[in-house]
């Protein structure tokens, strides 16, 4: 485990714990975008460029904004009376913490059967395109297809009614 | 500890805190960004075992985290628009409040 794993992965929960757990919400839309950035540099330590890259232009460059526009477009940064937390928010708690329970002692309790691959893989982006376009290509065209339809389903779902009353 | 468990343990917390945002805070945008942050978890999880799993050239994993993340921002796009169509009709994202399926 490198220093560099470590600081990354440090400053990913931070602003991931910084992003739900603070009372402005505006605030809470820049801790994650620190998380998101943070992950994107932890692909980057695990050689994955092309994902690091993908994950800084999406998240960081379009979810993040539109987290940020969400919120100005609603209530803004102001904080609500009655506190920011459900009122069931100790069970909400108690589950996430057994489930992280679950699942650490899931990864520090499982036997290794594949070899440790140690060695750097070397994919270039040609490798990816290929792969994109041969086996992968049906996936692409559905992926294609769901972003078209989500892009018209949010236009469709916050368009104002006004006119479709009349 | 190696690696592979490292990224592994990194991606459970990351998962448990987003599953706390979604169920504790009561704002329906803090849930949609606690949801963003296990999707991210679950992307960080492909990649790690694509990186130390065999044959990292078949790609799979990473193809498995890209179109995630690609779906991931389908998701939130509809999801912030259902909060924006949601706030101007009951003037509220609080969640708490919405508790009847009649509009």
């Amino acid at each position: 485990m490198s220093f560099v794993f470590y600081v990354l992965a440090a400053l990913t929960l931070a602003g991931g714990l910084a992003a739900v757990m603070l009372k402005n919400t505006v605030h809470c839309a820049l801790a994650l975008t620190v998380a998101f950035a943070g992950l994107a540099l932890l692909f980057l330590e695990l050689d994955a460029q092309f994902a690091g890259f993908a994950q800084i232009l999406v998240y960081i460059g379009a979810v993040a904004i539109l987290v940020v526009f969400a919120i100005l477009l609603t209530q803004g940064s102001e904080t609500p009376k009655d506190g920011v937390y459900s009122r069931y928010w100790f069970s909400g708690l108690v589950i996430a913490a057994g489930v992280f329970a679950a699942l650490g002692w899931a990864v520090l309790q499982s036997v290794r059967v594949l070899p440790h691959q140690t060695a750097v893989p070397s994919v270039t982006v040609l490798q990816i395109g290929n792969a994109l376009m041969g086996r992968y290509v049906l996936p692409l065209e559905i992926v294609a297809l769901l972003l078209t339809a989500a892009l018209i389903g949010a236009v469709i779902v916050a368009m104002h009614e006004k006119e479709r009353a009349k | 500890m190696t690696p592979l468990a490292g990224y592994l343990l990194v991606a459970a917390l990351l998962f448990a805190i987003g599953l706390a945002g979604a169920l504790t805070r009561r704002n329906a945008i803090l849930v949609l960004i606690g949801i963003e942050l296990m999707l991210n978890a679950a992307n960080l999880n492909l990649i790690a075992f694509w990186r130390y799993g065999p044959h990292p050239e078949a790609l799979t994993g990473m193809m498995f985290a890209i179109f995630s993340i690609a779906v991931a921002a389908a998701e939130a796009a509809v999801g912030l628009g259902l909060v924006i169509q949601i706030h101007r009709h009951a003037h509220s994202t609080n969640l708490d409040d919405m508790n009847r399926m009649k509009g």
